[in-house]
């Protein structure tokens, strides 16, 4: 009992340590580990990669967003106001928009970030800001496309990497919807390759698309945008992959990821009434399931006030 | 959006010498496969899709047999025997190409000219089903059955794969181990089977020495080429060239990595003799950089012209003779055909059809998928074009502007001796030698400076 009491005293004067190191505001935002991958990811596609991307287009896609961003401040209550949200769609819709003209992906960005404004329910915005953006430009704009086989195999493995090492550093729990996806996903097409009697590098081949990877990490998962609940990001990621499937495998057409996120958006309000949850905040630390742990020791921190609680209690 | 296809060529009767097109040849006596590259054309609009396929078959006519995957049955109308001249234009049209300039004389200020382009392509460029009843025990539907041109056809429908594969042998084709495993997500898919033979009478009758090739219609939304079915006996990688013809942009693959050809290179003019090695070992070296494992673009480019031209652009009814029916009759602006390098002569506005010209070798390996298509929105037109520059004639004593413009050739030389050997995979020795450059050296290995 007493060693556990002086072990209970050190680990107080650790934690107390660990509280006294302040990591940087920014760092403390999931979204700093985002911009990293996806700022990865965008420069391996452009040296390693045909990307067909100018750097003008990439320079306008900021420029648009940043400024569209901070003229839709005065529009939201949400406080602090940041502009890594921004940043991020600006980065996906670099990665994944190609254009043969300049025009594009400024009014693409500038859409997008106006969107979160513009289409609320319930103090949410409805659609992811980078789903948004694609679509509207896929159907309003010309000269523009996107290109889901141009990442290839390897860069396609390098992305897996440094996706899952960006969860392992972040321990970020929203994640559960990324795997519930790629679950229901991967397993309807592994189903199809099965009964079609195809081999399972059919499979394997399917899997090194980093559409898909962008997609799973980046946008459905995005916080904001999804259910609030565990239920109801789960019965998203479902109904998200079973659209996504009939989409390219009945209906024979392209883009089936992004069109299935912009079509299911519809149902988040109504998955936030079945299974009610607080809405999530990218800066709060009240304890949420989005909280996130930023080291082990902050974890184990978490555990131990926990446990004396429910002791208290 | 739908084009679905996919080919094998099997061989009816005895083992013996069989070819099979788009996808694989057979040699004689099922000795060597030689590795040939297929050409398809297809025109996709608005989920309508015309397919058309070369036939280069050179065999027995009596053994040419052909598979082809088809996502609904085809109707007698629905097929149709093509212009196989169409090809060589369309071919000869859309060709990587050699462009040549002249100096200018240094010692006078002109503007350089070019002089047009040289061209050349480097291209690597069933029995009766009249037993409805055995069939049946077979689970395989005779859908169609008629005669076009040459072609006794037959549309087939399957409901396992040891079944049609069965059929097809009871049938009097003979068909390569391995096709069962190959056929069987074909019919999972609930496509159906185009099988089409020679008939004798039919072919003595046009009095043609070669077989047309075949055309066929259909509407579905897949906009796809099924390559697999190809892969079942072949002992190697396989070419296959897809001209594609759509109305608003460049087509890409959404499964493989669509990449453009290294172009726009200054190479040694020795090259302008042996254009076709040269771009055989350009091919073969990005195929290597890529693994094999993505698809080439060597052309796009809109149908009303051209620049500089390898071949005139094809007009309306040559168009639609390759199954561009969303093209309206009405004359345009195609191409005076005068000589220039450039089409059209001044007139006339862009044509809706977009020709993009994807080049893919594949094995069973890299491609482990059929191919998937998509048109995109990007009208950037690009060609597979390599420059050569001939040096001005003149003395290097003509004058003070002509020394230094030597000066600049040599270095120039030196840089396209190294471009020609990045690009083909030569060694930089041999291209200097044959270039025949003097003064310019191959580099030393690093090791070479160490104890010298």
């Amino acid at each position: 009992m007493d060693d556990s009491m002086d072990e209970s005293s050190a680990s107080g004067t650790l934690r107390a340590s660990a509280r006294e190191f302040t990591f940087p505001a920014a760092l403390s935002d999931p979204r700093t580990f985002q911009i990293f991958s996806l700022g990865i990811l965008l420069a391996l596609g452009a040296w390693f990669r045909d990307f067909s991307l100018q750097p003008a287009q990439v320079i306008l896609t900021f420029a648009a967003g940043l400024a569209t961003q901070w003229l839709c401040w005065p529009l939201t209550s949400s406080k602090p106001r940041s502009l890594l949200s921004a940043i991020i769609t600006s980065l996906s819709l670099s990665l994944l928009l190609r254009a043969d003209n300049l025009f594009v992906h400024p009014i693409a960005a500038a859409s997008a970030i106006s969107s979160k404004s513009i289409f609320r329910f319930r103090d949410k915005h409805l659609f992811n800001p980078a789903t948004f953006g694609v679509i509207f430009a896929l159907n309003c704009l010309p000269g523009c496309w996107i290109s889901p086989g141009q990442w290839g195999q390897d860069v396609a493995i390098a992305g897996w990497v440094i996706v899952l090492g960006m969860l392992v550093t972040q321990r970020a729990r929203r994640a559960d919807i990324s795997w519930a996806f790629l679950g229901f996903y991967l397993g309807a097409l592994a189903i199809r390759v099965a009964y079609l009697g195809q081999r399972w590098s059919v499979w394997t081949h399917q899997l090194s698309s980093g559409a898909l990877l962008l997609f799973a990490f980046f946008m459905i998962s995005d916080p904001m945008t999804g259910p609030n609940s565990r239920a109801g990001r789960i019965a998203h990621a479902a109904l998200v992959a079973a659209i996504a499937y009939a989409w390219q495998f009945r209906l024979y057409r392209t883009n089936g990821l992004i069109w299935a996120l912009f079509i299911a958006a519809a149902c988040v309000p109504l998955w936030d009434t079945l299974w009610p949850a607080p809405k999530f905040n990218w800066t709060q630390n009240g304890g949420h399931d989005e909280t996130i742990a930023l080291s082990t020791t902050d974890a184990r921190d978490a555990d131990v006030r926990r446990d004396h609680a429910r002791q208290a209690a | 959006m739908l084009a679905m296809l996919m080919f094998a060529a099997i061989t009816l009767g005895r083992p013996h010498d069989a070819r099979a097109f788009c996808g694989f040849y057979v040699g004689k006596a099922d000795a060597t496969l030689i590795n040939h590259a297929s050409q398809v054309v297809v025109a996709h609009h608005d989920d309508k899709t015309v397919i058309s396929l070369m036939n280069d078959y050179q065999g027995e006519p009596s053994e040419f047999a052909l598979v082809v995957p088809v996502p609904v049955i085809l109707q007698q109308g629905q097929v149709h025997i093509g212009d196989r001249e169409l090809f060589r234009k369309l071919d000869s049209y859309s060709s990587p190409r050699l462009v040549e300039y002249f100096d200018p004389d240094p010692c006078e200020i002109m503007r350089p000219m070019a002089m047009g382009g040289a061209s050349m392509m480097h291209r690597q460029a069933p029995a009766d089903a009249s037993n409805q009843a055995e069939a049946k025990t077979l689970g395989v539907t005779v859908e169609a059955e008629y005669t076009v041109g040459e072609y006794d056809i037959v549309i087939l429908s399957a409901k396992e794969s040891s079944g049609l594969e069965t059929w097809l042998q009871q049938n009097g084709y003979r068909i390569p181990l391995g096709a069962n495993r190959a056929l069987e997500p074909y019919i999972r898919q609930d496509m159906k089977f185009f099988v089409a033979k020679v008939n004798l009478t039919e072919h003595r009758r046009t009095g043609l020495t070669y077989l047309r090739p075949l055309q066929f219609a259909f509407e579905s939304p897949k906009f796809m080429l099924p390559i697999r079915l190809g892969m079942i006996n072949a002992q190697g990688p396989q070419d296959l060239v897809v001209y594609l013809l759509t109305e608003n942009g460049r087509v890409e693959t959404t499964n493989y990595r669509t990449v453009k050809l290294p172009t726009g290179m200054d190479i040694p003019e020795y090259v302008g003799g042996e254009f076709g090695d040269f771009y055989t070992a350009m091919f073969n070296q990005q195929v290597k950089r890529n693994d094999m494992r993505a698809v080439f673009t060597e052309y796009v480019w809109n149908m009303e012209w051209c620049d500089p031209c390898a071949g005139p652009p094809l007009s309306r009814e040559e168009l639609k003779g390759l199954g561009v029916f969303w093209l309206d009759s009405e004359p345009g602006a195609m191409g005076v055909r005068s000589g220039s390098m450039i089409y059209p002569q001044p007139g006339g506005g862009p044509l809706p059809v977009m020709l993009t010209r994807l080049h893919v070798r594949y094995s069973a390996d890299t491609f482990p998928e059929d191919l998937v298509f998509q048109e995109t929105q990007d009208q950037e037109n690009f060609q597979a074009r390599y420059v050569l520059r001939h040096a001005w004639k003149g003395s290097r004593d003509a004058c003070s502007a002509a020394k230094s413009y030597f000066d600049e050739v040599n270095r120039r030389r030196g840089q396209e001796a190294e471009a020609l050997a990045d690009l083909t995979g030569w060694t930089i020795g041999d291209v200097i030698k044959k270039a025949g450059l003097r003064g310019i050296d191959a580099p030393k290995p690093w090791w070479k400076n160490i104890w010298d």
